[in-house]
């Protein structure tokens, strides 16, 4: 059964967080000449581990992007501030929701970061194609899961 | 350089992701619920978010080349195909099972909830799953394409 957590409306919290998420992405560009797309920069850095077709080859600044995510919530708690956050506790949901989240990003070529965020920007028809389909089916899963079915 | 800018870029994406809520499965699936509990910050992450880049890339594109490497390598593909939109109907379901995008699963990572560590290892999985059925190309797969 999924609990559905109430969360509060946070307009400037979302606003404020938005546009360093936008600065990262610049950053990117201005400094390494690539887009901001997390399953991209995944893929780059798994390709150093396992053969893997298609992946980037400018695989340092990838790690170290990954490891900069990591580090994140670790700098805001080590500063003394709170990270909330309430995961979906039907584990092997998690493995499935994980399995597609992977697969369909890899066959899109872009995430929420990459197709969202980066290709928006660059107004690519394209990655607005690809981010009406995927608002879309998240919209769609999420009322078949709690309206129709009642929960997971 | 390139390790530490890296690591700078990383870091100020993933503080990005924790103070917009972003990292927040329950804010997420919150956002794609618009028959129930709805919270619209989302869409103020993703307007902040693209606008910024927006006027950000337009200032870095005045530049012949990026600071630390040697062109700037921005898609080419204008091409709204099958393997597009077969895989964001994908991400999109696993998306609204989750709450998690790619970004914010690993920047949960060290939070350590179990959905996560069960998460991040299936998508990596996914992720090499799915460059192989690209690289095969999709003439052989039955997908539900939009």
């Amino acid at each position: 059964m999924q609990i559905v957590t109430q969360t509060a409306f946070t307009p400037w919290a979302s606003l404020g967080g938005g546009i360093l998420i936008g600065l990262s992405a610049v950053m990117v560009m201005a400094l390494f000449g690539r887009i901001a797309g997390i399953a991209g920069i995944s893929q780059g850095a798994l390709g150093a581990i396992v053969p893997l077709q298609g992946a980037a080859r400018d695989r340092d600044w990838r790690w170290a992007f990954l490891l900069g995510l990591l580090a994140a919530p670790l700098a805001i708690l080590a500063f003394g501030g709170s990270v909330v956050q309430t995961v979906p506790q039907n584990l092997p949901a998690m493995g499935i929701a994980g399995l597609l989240v992977g697969v369909g990003t890899a066959l899109g070529s872009g995430c929420t970061s990459g197709h969202g965020v980066c290709g928006l920007a660059r107004l690519s028809r394209r990655s607005l194609a690809a981010v009406a389909t995927f608002m879309a089916a998240g919209f769609v899963t999420v009322f078949v899961i709690r309206h129709v079915m009642g929960g997971l | 350089m390139r390790i530490l800018w890296g690591f700078l870029s990383g870091l100020v994406f993933g503080l990005g992701l924790v103070i917009s809520g972003m990292s927040d499965p329950a804010k997420v699936l919150n956002f794609l619920d618009l028959a129930g509990s709805w919270d619209p910050s989302l869409a103020f992450v993703m307007g902040g978010a693209t606008i910024t880049t927006f006027l950000g890339y337009r200032m870095a594109w005045r530049r012949p080349a990026p600071v630390l490497d040697t062109s700037f390598d921005i898609p080419t593909n204008r091409r709204i195909d099958r393997p597009l939109l077969t895989g964001a109907a994908l991400f999109g379901i696993g998306w609204g099972i989750g709450g998690f995008c790619p970004g914010p699963a690993f920047t949960a990572l060290p939070l350590l909830a179990p959905g996560t560590l069960v998460f991040v290892p299936a998508m990596l999985v996914g992720l090499w799953i799915g460059a192989r059925i690209k690289a095969r190309g999709l003439s052989d797969m039955k997908g539900a394409s939009a």
